[in-house]
């Protein structure tokens, strides 16, 4: 009964952090434009003359999202038309359920894991989540009967396939390295130091693998430069047919994803909850000094560690967003295919060799 | 005629390898990124307002610095007795391509001065901010450099100024009392006469 308790309380702060990032990010997204631009940025909406730096803006357009006219097209799939944007948004928010948000927690005999759902093939779950958020938008494209529509769906569907496999084989460097498909085992495994001094993540052993990763996982989640799914303006994408909140949740799920690859490349690349040189019971410098911690202080560090490093993901994403100009799709498949596929394949028997010959 | 031959850039290895020059781009976009961060948050504490963070002008509340000979709504100006120094030769009347300028001449009592405006009317709505009247005035009683460029209005009759809004720019309408003393026209008496020298 307690034990469901705490997962339940885990979900709803899981959930709730998570939704809240997203809808941050619709701020992030002005805001940061703004100021690469030399720009202010929206910063009108108001409540009782207080601004504070337009971070009310998110919630004026959900209060516009909701209030808006839900057109629903005459001859569109209804059943199919209502179900794809519930699609996106399930499968987006489903997969945060693996991700290991922090150290374990022990309260007298009681081992709390801060981790919604403990499942020992975390990063499949986590990827098969990832890939049926595809049907959502094929789903939208198909049942809006809409040819532009349909064509936007096919697309964004190739894209997106085509870049999974990309980031799948990606990750096998990093699962070969540390041996485990459990994420929390994998965050484990990347506490260790190479020589005391510099920490074992997964970015210092799997370089190659983490650039190949950050850019699959920005086309996975159709982020500009890979934005042609969408092509706000000039390309019709799949959405074309949703209006009002319908409209808003593809975009909730697209900003969710972006967490999720987020969090993802935390877990994977650099060390979760890790924070370098600390230990559960405290700080071990490389120089030999000690700083001891209470376990509350340490497990506190893990989640601010692994918040702060999901957050500078976020911003990367979006400085990544407002410098890169789109690319043409030709040039999207022959990224993808000629490029990360092979260099990831390649990464793969690298390290397959390296760990053969000089593993342990 | 020559043939000018154009030759493609071919992108170097370097260039093909596509990451170093993300990377290029990315320093610039965090460059500008953190310098207006930066400047923004010592705005907050009242540091460095000398450099701006961003070329916006937030423009009800801060408005843009107008040039020195920005034609902007018209004035009257004023002589120190308060009454306005427009002697009613109708020049500005003439000149006035869009003939917006209504002027009604009256005697002024200092023989050196020959007249004075009773009715001096403009129509914004016509006036075509040539600036002409300005130029022709013998006297310098008409300027326009009030800065105001924000006209606006939702009738037509709103567009049009009378002497007491063209004497005092602070004015706003609805024009609530009449505080000019020289007798004149005035549209808040029904268009009587009012005031005396």
């Amino acid at each position: 009964m307690i034990d469901l308790a705490i997962k339940l309380v885990l979900a709803v702060f899981v959930f709730f952090g998570v939704l809240n990032l997203a809808a941050l990010h619709t701020w992030l997204e002005r805001k940061q434009s703004a100021v690469i631009q030399d720009r202010i940025g929206a910063n009108r909406a108001s409540i009782l003359g207080w601004r504070l730096m337009g971070l009310f803006h998110p919630l004026a357009d959900s209060i516009k999202m909701f209030m808006k006219e839900d057109v629903v097209p005459a001859g569109v799939d209804r059943t199919l038309h209502l179900l794809a944007p519930f699609f996106s948004v399930f499968f987006a928010l489903v997969g945060f359920a693996a991700i290991p948000f922090g150290d374990r927690f022990v309260i007298g005999d009681r081992v709390i894991d801060l981790q919604v759902a403990k499942i020992d093939v975390g990063l499949l779950y986590i990827f098969a989540m990832l890939s049926l958020g595809v049907y959502g938008v094929i789903l939208a494209g198909f049942a809006s009967r809409n040819n532009y529509a349909l064509l936007g769906g096919l697309r964004a569907t190739a894209q997106m396939i085509s870049y999974e496999i990309a980031l799948g084989i990606a990750i096998v460097g990093v699962v070969m390295i540390y041996g485990t498909m459990d994420l929390e085992e994998l965050v484990r495994a990347q506490g260790k130091t190479l020589g005391g001094w510099i920490p074992l993540w997964g970015i210092v052993v799997q370089p190659v693998a983490f650039v190949v990763f950050l850019t699959a996982a920005l086309a996975e989640t159709k982020r500009v430069p890979f934005d042609l799914p969408e092509g706000e303006s000039e390309i019709i994408g799949y959405f074309v047919e949703y209006s009002g909140m319908k409209f808003g949740m593809f975009f909730l799920a697209d900003f969710l994803e972006t967490i999720m690859v987020a969090c993802l490349a935390t877990t994977l690349f650099l060390g979760g909850w890790q924070v370098p040189y600390l230990m559960p019971d405290g700080f071990h410098f490389p120089w030999g000094a000690t700083v001891p911690l209470a376990q509350w202080t340490y497990v506190l560090l893990g989640v601010a560690s692994f918040s702060i490093k999901v957050v500078v993901f976020c911003w990367l994403f979006m400085q990544v967003r407002w410098t890169l100009p789109r690319f043409r799709y030709d040039q999207l498949m022959r990224l993808g295919w000629l490029g990360l596929f092979p260099i990831s394949v390649v990464n793969v028997l690298v390290t397959a060799s390296v760990l053969a010959f000089f593993g342990d | 005629m020559a043939v000018k031959v154009v030759r493609r850039c071919e992108l170097t290895l370097w260039e093909k390898l596509y990451v170093p020059l993300i990377l290029g781009g990315l320093k610039i976009t965090s460059a500008h990124f953190f310098r207006n961060l930066f400047l923004h948050s010592a705005h907050r504490l009242g540091l460095l307002k000398h450099l701006r963070a961003s070329v916006t002008f937030q423009y009800p509340e801060e408005s843009r610095p107008l040039a020195a000979r920005f034609r902007s709504r018209h004035r009257l100006t004023v002589r120190e007795d308060g009454t306005p120094r427009c002697v009613g030769c109708m020049l500005c009347e003439t000149v006035c391509p869009a003939k917006c300028i209504t002027i009604v001449a009256g005697e002024h009592p200092d023989p050196n001065v020959e007249k004075y405006p009773v009715r001096f009317d403009i129509d914004l709505g016509v006036c075509v901010y040539c600036g002409y009247c300005v130029e022709v005035c013998p006297e310098d009683a008409i300027r326009m450099d009030t800065g105001i460029l924000d006209v606006s209005a939702y009738s037509r009759d709103e567009m049009k100024l009378d002497i007491h809004e063209l004497m005092n720019p602070a004015l706003r309408k609805p024009v609530g009392d009449c505080s000019l003393t020289f007798p004149h026209q005035c549209r808040l008496a029904d268009g009587q006469m009012k005031g005396g020298w």
